[in-house]
């Protein structure tokens, strides 16, 4: 019943020349989608990845236990000493990620173009 | 003076994590044919996904035996929802979750869905059911008459 989530990772350089890890999800973000999500962050180099962007220009439908996928994704970037960073959510979701709290940990951008400008 | 009837709409769903999105798309139909703005709609989406994904995990705990019965009241200026399942309700409200606290590992990542309940619609109230079952959750979301 829910959309597979799916997860592609993207390496970017950022108009100031920093490297950005991308990491593009598809699909639903929900209580099924730990493999896709920590999984994908998880697979990351610790050594060379510093900067993670997530992109979900292609998420649908996020819910309660989707969202704390992303904390829990936060929390080990946090304690990896990486920064995430997030764009493509819808104007919706961009205010369920602010009540929550996210955007104190994850700043959000509409696009990746405005992202990367920012990076 | 004219007495207005509300509109009933009934869903029954399966204690099955992901058919919330059947209320949820139900529930934006409805809102939809009342003339609610699209960020209402969305907000009324994400309310309802919480409450039925709430009934399904916490209320029927998971048996697919059990249903969650969706109760869609259309009226004049608000949409009514309950969300019935066949747990014993609520005892007590969880706190607002902090975000601070869950990056220091002192809260547990999950347990935002009745914040987002509140936060979202106009109305929440969780209501005990009497004989320790059929308790439900009740939400209230109004039109917004100005914006209009």
């Amino acid at each position: 019943m829910q959309s597979e989530t799916k997860a592609h990772v993207n390496q970017l350089t950022s108009p100031a020349g920093h490297p950005i890890t991308v990491l593009r999800f598809e699909g639903d973000i929900a209580s099924t989608s730990k493999d896709a999500v920590l999984g994908a962050y998880q697979a990351l180099p610790k050594a060379t990845v510093k900067t993670v962007l997530l992109d979900f220009s292609k998420v649908d439908y996020i819910n309660s236990s989707g969202i704390a996928l992303v904390i829990q994704m936060l929390i080990e970037a946090a304690n990896s000493g990486q920064k995430v960073f997030a764009f493509g959510l819808s104007a919706h979701f961009t205010k369920v990620f602010t009540m929550v709290g996210i955007t104190k940990y994850a700043g959000l951008f509409p696009t990746q173009a405005d992202a990367l400008a920012a990076l | 003076m004219k007495q207005v009837k509300s509109t009933s709409v009934e869903v029954r769903l399966p204690s099955r994590l992901g058919y919330e999105k059947v209320a949820m798309s139900t529930a934006a139909a409805v809102a939809k044919l009342m003339g609610f703005r699209e960020d209402r709609v969305e907000d009324l989406k994400t309310a309802v996904a919480e409450a039925c994904i709430n009934a399904i995990e916490h209320g029927n705990l998971l048996n697919e035996r059990l249903s969650v019965g969706v109760v869609l009241s259309a009226g004049k200026d608000a949409l009514e929802v309950k969300v019935i399942d066949d747990g014993k309700g609520m005892k007590t409200m969880p706190p607002k979750p902090d975000m601070d606290r869950k990056m220091h590992g002192e809260e547990d990542p999950r347990g935002m869905g009745m914040f987002l309940i509140q936060a979202l619609v106009d109305e929440a109230e969780w209501v005990a059911g009497g004989n320790g079952k059929s308790s439900y959750v009740r939400l209230v979301i109004r039109l917004d008459k100005e914006a209009e």
